[in-house]
């Protein structure tokens, strides 16, 4: 789950890390509001969950009532790199003296912690990483050891900051790695870690992702998943428990399995068509589940004809099929849909579909002619170019 | 021969008396699997279908000689589950559960390394294992797959493990080993492990590995096929069309910028000699052609 920054502040203010008051606000009245309030200088920070903020002009200072009421209403409503600014974070301007980079994830790898800390903040810390990765002090820490003080304080001053800053950022650094794995955390960062003119050491940003799988333990989570930003698809896949992707193009597609629907999102890429969404029944394929994958599907307009691969496990091919049959009965649906069954008594699973087969229902022996077939289906290929070995090529 | 589990694997189930776990433990006991013990601390004394239940794994161990537990435990005490397992004293851990959150899976990886590095880990959120013919420990399908080898096969996948075994089984190919190490940002077994192996495995003469977006263990296994590996490798990498920057189910498939992508992760295999097939069907192919030639 990705955190908006004023929510990022509130979760980093929870564990003690300082941040600057501020106030979400929807409209340039609210705005002037809150800046009043708070005192000037204040920013006016756009709340989309996308990098590069700054330089597309969604962040501004402002020093009265006028500027921060005619930033807000410019502010509102600008589109981000795709994402449309509804709400903005109105906050006291900080006197700054140093802007650093500090961050917590996990090494897959070493499959350990990582703790990155630059002096080098307040820019594209990943060009700083490919331009000069020694600007980067880098820690690994067992999650079984943990961060002690006496290690923090020496990748401190492996990363080079200001003398001045060095009690302070330790302070933080400690707060912030707490706030990464008690609040189970995949992703904490903070671009710019500020040093300001009196000498403290301050979150200006926050950029936090939490670990779904962790709401058992933090029911307040559940707040945060509200806020998610998904299209209409996703939110109706999201109510049903789903796992969804929404796509941009024409062939719905329906799997059972994290790993098989991918594969099918490829295949159909590979024979020219275009994937409307990814879409993860899970293992048990019940009419309920399909019936709820259907709804999602025939929800998106884009999609011309669905494609519904199922491989069967502990799941017979019987109760596959039972479930399809019965799930078509219960949602009205226009576009023609193509079915590839294997695994575990498929025979006997097509067996049952058979009677059921039109010219709005067809059975394909295997994943790539149902592929070939939902996207004849669809309208044909779309002249997409198959990338080296197949899918997925620069289209023109 | 095959690798991790076989006819002597005698197996402990947490979680035997939930659903979930009574389920596939009989399944797996049907299948001729072991099964020789269940926890539950509530439920010590008594059975489930003839399989004892004790209170702890320590327990189970000191009653029945199990050596490997299967955990079936819901996400919330999954930890927990695990360290029981290894100070109870079993060699393998299999971890079925999906949902456990990162950093529990991080801590208790490394507390293993650490304390208790004798002891193999597989998964969370993985089918399991299952040496066919012999062992079946999880949620895999046991009659998909046909016995014998000459293939093994390791996967981030469930539903592609799946496939892969049906297919190699339709075409009359054995399967040594199929380990599906899940698809988790921290799995307690590496493609690079079950790849070490398999190499050292007599009867696995070619493996196939199944990976996906996300991560760089791919990256990792094709650097070891190159320098370690004699025995042919026939791969496949789901997400090749996934778009950057979404996830796509497994926590472990997430895409950023130029790190992690399917694309990467063929060439890199390609690079070190493995055969990769662009779907499931065309690596079942080259897996034939693989087998026929060896």
């Amino acid at each position: 789950m990705d955190l908006f920054e004023y929510q990022g502040k509130e979760f980093f203010a929870q564990y003690g890390i300082p941040v600057s008051p501020g106030a979400l606000v929807h409209s340039p009245d609210e705005a002037v509001a809150a800046a009043e309030r708070l005192g000037y200088p204040v920013v006016v920070k756009a709340q989309v969950q996308v990098g590069g903020r700054g330089k597309a002009g969604g962040i501004k200072l402002a020093a009265d009532a006028d500027e921060t009421r005619r930033h807000a209403a410019s502010i509102l409503g600008m589109d981000i790199k795709g994402h449309r600014v509804e709400q903005l974070w109105i906050e006291r301007a900080s006197d700054i003296a140093a802007e650093y980079y500090a961050s917590f994830t996990l090494d897959r790898l070493a499959k350990q912690y990582l703790g990155m800390l630059s002096a080098r903040g307040g820019v594209d810390i990943e060009q700083v990483a490919a331009e000069d990765p020694g600007a980067i002090a880098r820690i690994l820490v067992d999650p079984v050891e943990g961060l002690s003080e006496p290690r923090c304080r020496e990748w401190v001053v492996a990363a080079g900051l200001d003398p001045a800053a060095t009690e302070g950022a330790v302070e933080v650094l400690l707060k912030l790695y707490r706030a990464y794995v008690d609040g189970d955390a995949d992703l904490v960062e903070i671009n710019p870690l500020i040093l300001t003119t009196d000498g403290r050491v301050r979150a200006l940003d926050a950029k936090v992702s939490l670990d779904a799988n962790s709401v058992f333990r933090h029911p307040e989570y559940k707040t945060y998943d509200a806020t998610q930003v998904r299209d209409a698809r996703e939110r109706a896949a999201h109510e049903r428990g789903l796992q969804y992707v929404g796509l941009e193009g024409e062939v719905g597609v329906i799997a059972n399995g994290a790993g098989l629907a991918m594969a099918t999102v490829d295949i159909v890429h590979q024979v020219g068509g275009r994937p409307a969404n990814f879409l993860d029944i899970g293992g048990g394929a019940s009419a309920d589940v399909m019936a709820g994958a259907l709804e999602v599907i025939t929800s998106d307009p884009n999609v011309r004809s669905i494609l519904i691969n199922i491989f069967g496990g502990i799941t017979k091919g019987e109760e596959v099929a039972n479930g399809i049959v019965t799930a078509l009965g219960r949602v009205e649906i226009d576009a023609p849909i193509v079915i590839r069954l294997d695994g575990t008594n498929a025979d006997q699973g097509r067996e049952i579909l058979r009677p059921h087969l039109s010219e709005r229902l067809e059975l394909a022996p295997t994943m790539l002619d149902a592929a070939r077939r939902a996207v004849e289906l669809a309208g044909g290929a779309r002249g997409a170019e198959p990338a080296p070995g197949g899918g997925g090529g620069e289209r023109r | 021969m095959s690798i991790f589990v076989d006819e002597t694997t005698r197996v402990v189930y947490q979680g035997l008396t939930g659903s979930q776990g009574r389920f596939y433990g009989l399944l797996n006991r049907e299948y001729g699997t072991q099964v020789v013990a269940g926890t539950n601390p509530r439920k010590a004394g008594t059975d489930v279908e003839g399989i004892p239940i004790y209170a702890t794994v320590a327990d189970a161990v000191a009653a029945t000689g199990a050596t490997a537990s299967a955990v079936f435990i819901p996400a919330p005490g999954v930890r927990d589950a695990v360290i029981e397992a290894a100070e109870g004293g079993v060699e393998l851990i299999v971890v079925i559960t999906e949902g456990v959150p990162a950093h529990d899976e991080a801590w208790f990886f490394n507390k293993l390394r650490r304390d208790f590095p004798h002891v193999r880990l597989i998964g969370p959120n993985c089918p399991g294992v299952i040496s066919p013919g012999k062992a079946n420990i999880g949620i895999t399908a046991g009659h998909i797959a046909q016995a014998g080898g000459p293939v093994g096969i390791v996967s981030r996948s469930g539903t592609l493990t799946y496939q892969a075994l049906y297919e190699l089984k339709q075409q009359g190919i054995g399967v040594t080993t199929c380990v599906g190490i899940g698809g988790d940002p921290v799995p307690g077994t590496s493609f690079v492990d079950c790849l070490r192996a398999f190499e050292a495995d007599p009867e696995t003469r070619a493996v196939m590995l199944i990976g996906e977006i996300g991560g760089a263990a791919e990256e990792e296994a094709a650097a070891y096929i190159a320098s370690e590996m004699s025995k042919p490798v026939v791969a496949y990498v789901a997400g090749v069309t996934a778009p950057p920057g979404k996830k796509m189910g497994h926590a472990g498939a997430i895409v950023s910028g130029g790190k992690g992508t399917a694309r990467a992760k063929i060439e890199a295999l390609r690079d070190a000699g493995a055969k990769v097939g662009m779907n499931p069907t065309e690596a079942g192919e080259l897996m034939v052609q693989v087998v026929a030639n060896l």
